[in-house]
Parts: C-alpha cells; structure tokens; sequence
C-alpha cells in the first residue's frame, strides 16, 4: 500500500477511525481504564478547537505571555565561513522557558481549565518539557506533578530547580533506564490511577493518538509564524528551501514543518536529524536513521528500538531530550511518504556544532538543536548559495552547562 | 465443548466459594524458579495467570514491576514463558493457564505463531492489557477459533454502553479491575462499593464469570468472595520479592501465602 499525504488537512487529522496514521502508525494501546478519559479529551479537544473564544485565548497567551513570533535571523558569520547555502535560524529558545515545549504546556494547561481539572502531570527528559510545564501550570492557577527519571534529575539540574521554583513536584523515576522512556511510562501509569481528578501532559508529539494531535496542534505555531517571516524576508516561499530539525519525540519538528507540508519536497526539504549517540556506541535514538521495526510504545504503533522479543530497547544520547526509543507516529508516516528525510549526528558532531555556533554567532543553542545544526554544517558547503536552510534553535543551552563544560573544558554561551 | 476456564468456575461454584486466581511473573525469579512457584501454589488455585514482562509496563504497580524487571535481567525470552507451561502441565492436576502481558511482545512474536504455541502447550486464556476493546477485536477472533479465551478487562471508568459491548463480545471469563489504579494498589474504595458495581456488571450477563483483580490481598479478599473469583499478583510478586531480601526460599513461602489465601474465602 502506498501511503499518500492529503493536501489542505492538517497531518494530526489524517488518521484514521482507529486514530492510526497510514493504518499503521499511532492509535490507543491503553488500558481499558484509560479509554474513558481519552475519549472525553478526544470530545472536548474537537469542540474546543472549533470554539473561537478558545482559539483567541490561546493567541492571547501565544502573543502576550510567549511574545510570538519568536525571531528569524540570518547567521551570516556561519554561511560565510561555509561557503554555499544561506544559513538561518529560527531562535524558538527566545520563549519563556527557552524551548518549543511553551506551546503544548498552554494549549495543555487551557484544555485543563475547561474540563475543570485542578492538576496537571506531565513527562520530562532533558527538563524544557517539565520546566515549563511547571511555569504555566503556576500562571494558570494549577497544581503540577513532573515524572524525571533520575540518570536525568542529575544531568539536567538547573531545570529541576526551576520546577521546584515554579512550586511543582518533581517524582523521581527510579525504574528501567531512569531516563525519559521511563519517565513517560510512570506519568502513565501514574494517570491510569488518578485520571479523574488530573490532567496528563504527555510531553511531546507520543503517546496515544489525542496527545499527539494536541501536541502538535500547539507546535504548529512555529511554522505559522515561520511561513509569515519567510515570505516577508524573500517576498516569497524561496525555490530552494531546507527545514532542518533534531527530532527526539519530535515535537518541535511537526511544528516546524506543519505548513509548509503541501509545498512539493523538490522545493521546501524537511529534514529530521535524530540522535547519533557517543561515536562507539550503538545505543543510538535514532529508530527512523536505523530503519527500526514498527512496535508499540506508550499506547502508540511506532518505528521503535528493540530487540527481537518485542522489549523496548535502551539509548544513549548527550541530550536527555533525545534518549527516548521511539518516535512520533507523525514522523513515521512522514518517512514512509517520504515527504520528509532523516539522518542522524553524533553527540561528538552535535558538540562540535555547538562550539562553532554559538563562537560565531548570537546564538546559544542547546545540544538537542546541535544536532540540527551539525547537519547543516555538513550539507550547507555542498549547496548553491541561493538554496536556503533554516535550522530550528529550539533550545537554550544554559540546561547543558554542566556537559558542555565537562566535555569540551569550558562553557561560553 | 465447555472450556478448561469455564468448568474450573463451574467446580468452584458448586462448592460455594469464589475462584482464586493467582498472578505470576514468568522466569521470576528465574526459568526453572518460576516453575517451582507455580507448581507449589497450584493445588490451592482454580486458575493461574503468568505475566510475561514487557520492560515498559503502563498498567503495572511497583510490585509487578520489580518482578517483570528482575525476569528481564535474568534473560527471559518470550519462547522461555511455553517451556515453563509445558513442564507444569506435567504435574498432577494442572490449573488452567492464563497468560498476561502487553501487546508489544505478542506483536513481534506474531499473532498466529504466538496463538499456535499457546495451543501447543495448552494455554487457555489470554489477557492483553494495553489492547481495549475494539482494537482487540480481531485477535479475539483469532483466539475463539483456537478455543483460547481473550478475556476482556472492564474498568469503573467503562460507560455503560461500552460495558454491554465488551460483555457481548467477550468468552467465559470478564475482568473486573476493582479501582482507579495500576496493579496492587492500596484498595482505595470500599469492598462494599466494588461489590456494588461488580453486581450492576453483572446484571448485564449473569452467564458468564467475572472475576475482580487489583488491590486484593490477604486483607481484603474475604470481604469480596461473594464475586466469581478474585485474583491476586503483586502480593504473590511482594512475596517473592520479599523472600529474595531476606534469602528464604520464596517457593515454600508463597506456597503458604497462597495457602492462606485460599483459606480465607472456602
């Protein structure tokens, strides 16, 4: 069967009735004491993306408490020191919270109000997801639980401060790996037990089906705001343009290309770089690199790591936001339609591209983003000087000081 | 031909007293471990359930959990869970099995094949915990003409309307998780109010056997025998764990705990 992408829908709507993408990505794996609950958030999510009070209250928030747009600067120094392609960056790290995970934290935290929940609970890895969750769980008057597991807690520390800061309860995961894979599985099940009273936050593009959509309903800001500033910037949508973006669960990445999607590929290139890993190991969160078979995971079919029983495999990446072993069923669908293409970087690539960007330019993006960026210094000297790449920034290294300071001796933003 | 899992409710019934189902982690603490436990509580259970872990459980509690992961490390296979139902139904008068899990490890097995061993070694239900109705609907059929049991789960969150669906559609045997949680927690509703709803489910098809799980242990069990059977797991899982600390012998120990179980509700 070849899968095709239908033109003038949104992506998180092209499922089908059993919320599959392609018939073969996504869906609801859950308990059956969840079934509920995702069906009254599937009814309210419907009705509240049709209301229009709900629509301007999330672009209240969008623009007054996030200050869209978040910019788009050249990065001269960098294009020239290249050669080729004209190098961009969309500062996304510009929001409060100093990441994309801003849009799905309001657009979470509004739906909670309405369906009169008093608490939300959400995952986190490298902490941008939980730290911010924490901080519009506070804005908005609701009471908020961060599952981390605790290889991150101890990796990631100035975000777990700032969640205490905020007033959240950050639960330590102690089980399996102790990264984000784990994390999102306690957040679960800690759902399956209070799904009555509270609101769960899955953190990123994963999980069952409405989280998905949510999530990516709220990341698509960033390509709204981009396809406004590209045109302004070269008065139209210019011949040769490459989206570049890390996907880990690959939140940031739907939101960054969800507009441009019925643009043909020859034209406007999506490409996801997921997470290499250390240069020896073979623990890479890369299960779309790596051709991973199809699993399921946290309630959804997806291209995942495992081995051959069907057990969720372990992985090792410098970004906490990327050590997670499966991916967004959106971003299978896309490879499959190959509308977008994928590749990996090392955490050695993602260091180095750290190092000469932020040297060269403004900009300080975290190691997650540097793994865009590594691929945009490896493919930018190959490329005319009138094609265009914009690279995500979709973080802020300052979570990272303590590893960038430890592997590459010092810590410059 | 009436089923292993339908006659064992139907014994349990003419003497009276509920089923006592108990719940198990295949290869915990090992292969040949397991066996051992499962052989020493078999003459005080009707039926047994052996979990195959899944190393991102999004149902189980902290008890089960332990169990699962102590089984992965020690290199459980999913081919491993029929040699241990083979050799047990060796022994006299082995219990019907139930074998549970997540849907992951059923999926790269594959359907059929996994199906065909359970027939092979003579498994008699199946329960998948993160394939709800309708998603299940057609490995169920698969299961029904293999005359292996899907066993449906119902929740207190499960609609009416749902319920009736899932009840029409499912074998001989009903799940019903007793409260909002993951398996073995503290029983957080009063066993007079999950009677409550077990009946109002029950009502719906007096026919077949439902049994309550989640919660139960040697505390609460006796206030809920009036149900079909009951089942518990992460007090048998508690148990191994338990002995394992202390270095006992968790196969005499549980065999006594199980023991104890069972004289609670006769």
């Amino acid at each position: 069967m070849s899968l095709k992408i239908k033109k003038g829908i949104p992506l998180i709507d092209q499922h089908d009735k059993n919320g599959m993408w392609g018939g073969k990505f996504g869906g609801n794996f859950v308990p059956e004491t969840l079934k509920k609950p995702i069906e009254d958030l599937e009814k309210l999510f419907s009705k509240l993306r049709k209301d229009k009070s709900f629509v301007k209250e999330r672009d209240y928030y969008f623009e007054n408490y996030v200050g869209a747009p978040t910019p788009l600067i050249p990065l001269n120094q960098l294009t020239d020191y290249l050669g080729g392609a004209q190098i961009w960056a969309k500062v996304v790290s510009e929001n409060p919270g100093t990441a994309h995970k801003i849009y799905n934290a309001i657009v979470h935290c509004l739906i909670a109000k309405r369906a009169g929940k008093k608490f939300v609970c959400g995952d986190t890895g490298a902490g941008m997801a939980g730290k911010t969750l924490a901080m519009v769980a506070k804005k908005f008057g609701l009471k908020c639980k961060i599952f981390m597991g605790v290889k991150d807690i101890k990796r990631q520390k100035p975000n777990v401060d700032a969640m205490k800061k905020f007033g959240a309860e950050v639960v330590p995961v102690t089980s399996g790996s102790q990264t984000l894979i784990d994390a999102v599985s306690e957040c679960m099940r800690y759902w399956v037990a209070n799904c009555l009273e509270s609101h769960l936050v899955v953190g990123s593009t994963v999980g069952p089906n409405i989280f998905v959509k949510i999530c990516g309903y709220s990341t698509s800001q960033i390509s709204r705001e981009l396809i406004v500033q590209i045109k302004d910037e070269f008065g139209k949508i210019p011949r040769r343009l490459k989206l570049l973006n890390v996907c880990g669960g690959g939140s940031s990445s739907y939101g960054f290309w969800s507009s441009f999607m019925d643009y043909d590929k020859k034209q406007v290139e999506f490409v996801g770089i997921e997470a290499g890993g250390p240069k020896k190991s073979k623990l890479h969160a890369a299960p779309l690199t790596n051709n991973s078979k199809i699993g399921i995971l946290h309630g959804a079919a997806q291209y995942v790591i495992q081995d051959k029983d069907g057990q969720i495999g372990l992985t090792d990446s410098i970004s906490a936001g990327l050590d997670y072993s499966g991916i967004s069923p959106l971003h299978c669908f896309l490879k499959d339609t190959k509308r977008a293409r994928y590749t990996s970087a090392t955490d050695e690539e993602a260091l180095s591209a750290f190092k000469l960007v932020s040297s060269m330019e403004n900009i300080s993006p975290s190691l997650e983003p540097a793994h865009a960026f590594a691929e945009a210094i490896k493919i930018a000297p190959k490329l005319s000087k009138d094609t265009i790449i914009v690279v995500n920034s979709c973080g802020d290294s300052l979570k990272d000081r303590d590893i960038i300071k430890q592997r590459l001796g010092s810590y410059v933003r | 031909m009436k089923s292993k899992i339908q006659l064992a409710f139907e014994k349990c019934k003419k003497e009276k007293r509920p089923a006592l189902i108990s719940y198990t982690v295949a290869s915990d603490p090992n292969q040949k471990k397991s066996l051992r436990i499962l052989s020493s509580i078999s003459p005080h259970v009707d039926l047994a359930e052996i979990g195959f872990p899944f190393s991102t459980p999004i149902g189980d509690g902290p008890d089960i959990q332990t169990s699962s992961f102590r089984a992965i490390k020690n290199g459980f296979k999913l081919r491993d869970i029929f040699k241990i139902i083979k050799e047990y139904n060796k022994i006299n008068n082995p219990k019907p099995i139930i074998l549970m899990g997540y849907y992951n490890m059923i999926y790269q097995y594959g359907e059929n094949n996994f199906l065909k061993d359970c027939k092979k070694v003579g498994v008699s239900g199946i329960i998948c915990v993160d394939l709800p109705w309708p998603e299940n609907r057609i490995f169920a059929k698969k299961c029904k003409k293999k005359s292996i049991n899907f066993i449906q789960l119902v929740a207190p969150t499960t609609t009416k309307n749902r319920i009736k669906k899932i009840i029409r559609e499912s074998h001989d045997m009903v799940y019903y998780i007793s409260m909002l949680s993951t398996t073995g927690g503290k029983l957080k509703v009063s066993p007079k109010k999950i009677l409550e709803n077990y009946n109002k489910i029950k009502k719906i098809n007096p026919k077949k056997n439902y049994v309550i799980g989640f919660g139960i242990t040697d505390k609460t069990i006796k206030s809920l025998k009036s149900a079909d059977g009951l089942v518990v797991g992460s007090l048998l899982c508690k148990t191994i764990t338990n002995s394992l600390k202390m270095r006992q012998n968790p196969v005499t120990k549980i065999g006594k705990v199980v023991y104890y179980l069972k004289k609670r509700i006769i």
